[in-house]
């Protein structure tokens, strides 16, 4: 089931073409030029010109958090006999080490796997929209709903973190104390969060209309 | 795809209430309300445009109820506990949301306790304030549009299923340091990460601007 199309002489229309701008949020339409959409209020913009570098600005924050994120303690634990810090990946050995593959494999992939892998597909994305690329637009279109559907579940160890440390406060038989990567992780998140939130994937779609110029499908 | 089957309009033709753009690509479209349970998707990059789902207003109610009260009582309730060596603690939700309290920390307090409690009640509330007249076929309250593009915009802010997740990582993390038993508000944590879920599937988003675009406020 596909909505009505629009099409002038024969060609499928963009909402810019038709001399319209589009609501992000609520998907009305308004005539070009309009600055708040009369529905529900947002911001109008036919292309966010600045879309890119406000995705370049986030993402290089989050990337920066990300390094001392790895590198200090994510966790510090006393116990009667040992006191032991833990960084992200420390961690996740430990967890391996002590059998259980399964939680050590969360850690990896929602501390390690995801962030990296977001960082990577934001830069994708950013580069070919200005560029041009070779993976379809459809493609990067999903690409872009994953990173932004997936970024909050990365914040998992930061609520480990939370709980451990209010949980495991029995005196001098074990206590948990949160460590400085609890803070930078978590602003890292916030930080590529909000690149992909900047990011307007029709930049995406229109690299390609510029590329295969009046082109109908 | 099903592209010859599809009439076609120019959009002169159309009025421009009913026009769609697709949010992704741009993609300019008659909007036809698809039969209950159908979707209309963008045939440029598959995103779902609209949705309608049966009684979706009333189930929606029900169930961002039942996710306020679970989420209130979760919040009173012991959550999880520990022993270990004859020494015991147990935790709420928000002795877990406030466990960063030496300095810079306290703002992860802030943010942890802003992610799973705070957003979720807060969306809830603007929700029930849109949906509720919706459903009655009375007129819209006092800036209903206001608030619903306020709880869309919250979406990805409220993580209490991300939360969720981390509580089991936590739990396994700690099995060889001391004995944990779970608390009733762990179940009814557990309970409402399931109802967000579902939740969330149920709204279609341009329905509810679509009823709201009816009332003149
Ligand atoms: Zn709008
Ligand atoms: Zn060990
Ligand atoms: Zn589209």
């Amino acid at each position: 089931m596909v909505c009505m199309e629009i099409t002038r002489a024969g060609k499928r229309l963009t909402a810019r073409d038709a001399g319209l701008v589009a609501c992000r949020r609520c998907a009305r339409v308004w005539p070009m030029g309009q600055a708040r959409c009369g529905r529900c209020g947002s911001h109008l913009e036919s292309r966010d010109t600045k879309s890119l570098q406000k995705v370049w600005a986030w993402w290089i924050a989050g990337v920066i958090a990300y390094i001392p994120a790895n590198l200090y303690p994510m966790l510090k634990t006393n116990t009667l006999v040992s006191h032991t810090e833990n960084t992200i990946i420390g961690g996740a050995v430990e967890l391996a080490h002590h059998g259980s593959f399964g939680v050590a494999a969360i850690i990896l992939i929602a501390s390690v796997l995801i962030p990296v892998g977001k960082f990577l597909a934001i830069a994708f994305l950013a580069i070919s929209a200005r560029r041009g690329s070779t993976v379809p637009p459809r493609t990067r279109t999903h690409m872009f709903e994953i990173v932004e559907f997936i970024g909050r579940w990365s914040m998992i160890d930061v609520f480990v973190v939370a709980i451990l440390s209010s949980l495991v406060q029995l005196s001098v038989v074990a206590s948990i104390q949160p460590g400085p990567a609890a803070m930078t992780f978590a602003l890292s998140v916030i930080c590529t969060m909000l690149s992909a939130q900047a990011f307007d994937p029709r930049l995406i779609w229109d690299a390609v209309r510029r590329q295969q110029p009046r082109k109908t499908s | 795809m099903t592209t010859e089957t599809l009439a076609r309009t120019t959009p002169e033709e159309a009025a421009i209430e009913d026009l769609i753009a697709c949010p992704h690509c741009d993609a300019l479209y008659l909007a036809q309300m698809p039969a209950k349970g159908g979707r209309a998707v963008c045939s440029h990059c598959h995103t779902v445009l609209i949705a309608p789902r049966t009684k979706a207003g009333k189930k929606m109610i029900a169930l961002t109820l039942t996710v306020m009260i679970l989420v209130v009582a979760a919040l009173f309730f012991p959550f999880l506990d520990i022993n270990a060596g004859g020494i015991g603690n147990s935790t709420s939700i928000l002795d877990a949301a406030s466990s960063f309290r030496s300095g810079y920390m306290v703002f992860l307090s802030f943010l942890v306790a802003a992610a799973i409690i705070f957003v979720p009640l807060l969306r809830t509330v603007l929700i029930l304030y849109v949906l509720i007249p919706v459903v009655r076929d009375r007129p819209a309250l006092p800036h209903a549009r206001r608030a619903f593009r306020l709880s869309q915009e919250l979406k990805p802010w409220a993580m209490a299923e991300v939360f969720a997740i981390g509580c089991a990582v936590a739990l396994v993390k700690v099995q060889d340091l001391a004995h944990i038993g779970f608390g009733p508000a762990f179940w009814m944590f557990s309970a409402l990460v399931i109802l967000v879920l579902i939740n969330d599937n149920f709204l279609c988003t341009w329905s509810v601007w679509k009823s709201l675009e009816l009332e003149n406020d």
